[in-house]
C-alpha cells in the first residue's frame, strides 16, 4: 500500500471480498433454487416413467393422480392429519413435561439418577413395536396407547439431553452461587435451567421427529381403525384396497407434517438463543 | 509539584494504616485431599482491614485451596478459618481466572446476580449496578451481552459483579492472567484505583512476579509439596501507584526480592 493511493478507491472493496460475498449470495440462492430444482425433476422423472411405462395406478400413479387423491380424499386425510397431529403433540408435550421434570429430579438427587437412569435407556433402546402390543393389551383407551408409544420414542432424547444441559453449568459459577449462599431453587432456576436451556432445545428437536414416527408406528400397531384414525392407519387401509394413489398422499401428508414440526422447533430454538448462544448466533452471520 | 505529589501520596498511603484491623485469620491450616495430597501444611495468615495481599507460588502450591478455604467452599482437614467482623451475606466476593460470566444474561443482569441470590429485585439496586459498572467503565454497557464483548471487558464486568455489594473482602484467584499484556497493566491500574476508592481487602492470586510487587503491599510466597507459606515480604511503597511506579528502582529491588524468594520456594521441594 503507498500513500500515492488515491483515497476515492479506499471504500472499493478488494477482489477476494467481492469474490466472498458473491459466493456467499450465490449460496444463498442455491440453497432455495436447488432443492426446488431436483423436487421438480424428480416429479418429472416420476411421471415420465409412470407414462412411458404405462404403470398402472395400483403399481405405481403418477404424481398428478396422487395430487388428485389428495384433493378428492381431502376430508378423510385431514381428519386423519388431525389425529396423527393430535397423538403427535399430546406425545411430545408429556416428553418434555416428563423428561424435563425427570431430569431436574435427577439433578436434585445422585440416588434418584442412580436408581432410575438405567430404566429410563432400557425404555430408550427396547423397540417400541415390540412393546407396543402388550401397551394396547393393558391399555383399554387406545388414544392413551398411541399417546404412551409416541411418549416412549419421545421423551428418552429430551431426557438426556436436559440432564446434560443441567449439568453443564459452569463450575466457577456454581462456587460463585455457594458463595453467596444460594438456595437449590435459586442454583435451578438461574443457573441450572437457562444452561440447559440449548441442550433441551437440541433435544427437542430431535423429539419432536420421534414423536410424530413414534405416533404413526404406534398405530400401525394398534391396526383397528374407523373414527378417529390417523394417517398411518389410511395407509394401511389404502394399502389393503389398493388405492395406492391414497397412500402416496398421506404418506406426503406425514412428510409435509415432519418437516413443519422440524422447521418449526429450529425456529422456537433459534429465536429462544440467539441473543447469546452460539449455535444460534453463528446462523445469523 | 513532584514534591507535592509525593506528599499526597504519602498520606494516603498512610491512612489504611492506622485503620488497621483484622478481617479473617486462617490459623495452622492443613488440607489433604483423598488420602495423601497435602495441598496445604500449616498454613496462617492474618488478613487486615485495607491489605492487598497476594499469594505468589509455582502451580501446585495451594494457593487455589487457600482461596477456596477462605471462602468457604472447602473445608479445612485441620486448622481453624475466624473471621474477626460479622459475615453478613456479600461481605465476600470471588473473581476466577476466566470471567465465568451467565452468557444469557445482559451485564447488567450479571452484575446483578449477588443481590438477586439475596432476593432483592432489580429496580431495588439498579443504582448500585450503575454504580459498580461506573467503577470499572463500563457505564455503557448495560444491555450488552457477554459475548459482545472482549476479554478485558468482560473481567471487568466480573470484578464488577464482585464489587457490586461492598464486599469486605475480595478474592481474586490469577484474573488477569489469561489476558494480554497491555489490558492487564490496564486493569491493574484500575484494579488499583478502585480499591483505594472503596478501600476493600483484597487477596490476589497470581503467578506473575512484578504483578504481585506492582499491587500488593504483602507478598505472601508458598512453595509446593506439601503448600505451605516460606515467606511473607512487605511492598512499603505508598498508594496511589502510578505507572511510573513499574520503572522505579524501588519495583526493581522488591521485584528482586520476591524472584528470590520465589526461586527458593521452587528449589525447596526440587
Ligand atoms: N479437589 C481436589 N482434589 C484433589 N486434589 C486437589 C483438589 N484441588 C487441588 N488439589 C491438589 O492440591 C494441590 C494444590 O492445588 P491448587 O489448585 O490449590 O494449586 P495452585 O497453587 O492454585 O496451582 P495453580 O497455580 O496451578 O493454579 C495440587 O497438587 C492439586 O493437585
Ligand atoms: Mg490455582
Amino acid at each position: 500500500m503507498t500513500i500515492a493511493e488515491p483515497i476515492a478507491e479506499l471504500p472499493q472493496i478488494d477482489e477476494e471480498e467481492a469474490q466472498r460475498a458473491r459466493r456467499r449470495r450465490n449460496e444463498k440462492i442455491g440453497s432455495w433454487v436447488l432443492p426446488i430444482l431436483v423436487i421438480t425433476f424428480s416429479i418429472w422423472i416420476w411421471d415420465r416413467i409412470v407414462v412411458w411405462n404405462e404403470l398402472p395406478h395400483y403399481i405405481l400413479p403418477g404424481p398428478g393422480r396422487v395430487l388428485e387423491a389428495l384433493i378428492e380424499d381431502w376430508a378423510i386425510l385431514f381428519d386423519s392429519l388431525l389425529v396423527t397431529l393430535q397423538i403427535t403433540f399430546g406425545a411430545l408435550a408429556i416428553a418434555v413435561a416428563g423428561g424435563v421434570g425427570l431430569a431436574v429430579l435427577f439433578t436434585q438427587s445422585r440416588w434418584i439418577e442412580m436408581s432410575f437412569f438405567p430404566y429410563a435407556v432400557i425404555l430408550q433402546v427396547t423397540p417400541v413395536v415390540s412393546i407396543a402390543p402388550l401397551i394396547f393389551i393393558y391399555v383399554d383407551s387406545r388414544l392413551a396407547g398411541l399417546l404412551i408409544c409416541a411418549w416412549i420414542v419421545a421423551f428418552f432424547p429430551i431426557l438426556s439431553n436436559t440432564t446434560m444441559g443441567l449439568n453443564s453449568a459452569d463450575h466457577n459459577l456454581r462456587d460463585l452461587f455457594k458463595v453467596y449462599g444460594s438456595s437449590r431453587w435459586q442454583r435451578l432456576r438461574f443457573l441450572q435451567l437457562p444452561s440447559a436451556l440449548p441442550y433441551f432445545l437440541g433435544g427437542l428437536r430431535i423429539a419432536g421427529g420421534l414423536s410424530l414416527i413414534g405416533a404413526v408406528v404406534a398405530e400401525y400397531v394398534a391396526g383397528t381403525g374407523g373414527i378417529g384414525s390417523g394417517l398411518a392407519f389410511r395407509i394401511l387401509e389404502a394399502g389393503y384396497r389398493l388405492n395406492i394413489p391414497r397412500m402416496f398422499a398421506a404418506l406426503f401428508l406425514i412428510a409435509m407434517t415432519g418437516v413443519v414440526i422440524y422447521a418449526t422447533l429450529s425456529f422456537i430454538s433459534h429465536m429462544a438463543l440467539r441473543k447469546w448462544h452460539e449455535s444460534a448466533i453463528k446462523r445469523e452471520a | 509539584m513532584n514534591t507535592a505529589t509525593k506528599a499526597a501520596l504519602d498520606a494516603s498511603g498512610a491512612a489504611p494504616l492506622g485503620a488497621r484491623a483484622p478481617v479473617l485469620s486462617l490459623n495452622n491450616i492443613d488440607k489433604v485431599f483423598g488420602r495423601d495430597v497435602v495441598a496445604l501444611k500449616g498454613m496462617s495468615l492474618d488478613i487486615q482491614a485495607g491489605d492487598f495481599i497476594s499469594l505468589l507460588g509455582p502451580s501446585g502450591c495451594g494457593k487455589s485451596t487457600a482461596l477456596r478455604l477462605i471462602a468457604d467452599l472447602i473445608h479445612p482437614t485441620s486448622g481453624s478459618i475466624r473471621w474477626q467482623v460479622e459475615k453478613t451475606p456479600g461481605a465476600l466476593s470471588v473473581v476466577f481466572q476466566e470471567p465465568s460470566l451467565m452468557p444469557w444474561a445482559t451485564v447488567a443482569d450479571n452484575v446483578w446476580l449477588p443481590f438477586r441470590l439475596q432476593g432483592k429485585t432489580r429496580t431495588s439496586v439498579k443504582d448500585d449496578i450503575a454504580e459498580a459498572l461506573e467503577l470499572v467503565g463500563l457505564e455503557n454497557f448495560h444491555n450488552a451481552y457477554p459475548r459482545e464483548l472482549s476479554g478485558g471487558m468482560k473481567m471487568r464486568v466480573s470484578i464488577a459483579r464482585a464489587l457490586v455489594t461492598h464486599p469486605r473482602i475480595i478474592l481474586m484467584d490469577e484474573p488477569f492472567a489469561a489476558l494480554d499484556e497491555i489490558t492487564r497493566f490496564k486493569l491493574n491500574n484500575d484494579l488499583l484505583e478502585l480499591k483505594s476508592k472503596i478501600g476493600c481487602t483484597v487477596v490476589f492470586v497470581t503467578h506473575s512476579v512484578f504483578e504481585s510487587v506492582f499491587l500488593s503491599d504483602r507478598i505472601v510466597v508458598m512453595a509446593a509439596r506439601p503448600g505451605r507459606v516460606i515467606r511473607e515480604l512487605h511492598v512499603n511503597e505508598p498508594y496511589p501507584r502510578s505507572e511510573e511506579f513499574r520503572t522505579s528502582s524501588e519495583y526493581v529491588a522488591h521485584c528482586r526480592a520476591a524472584s528470590d524468594a520465589l526461586r527458593d520456594a521452587m528449589e525447596e521441594h526440587a
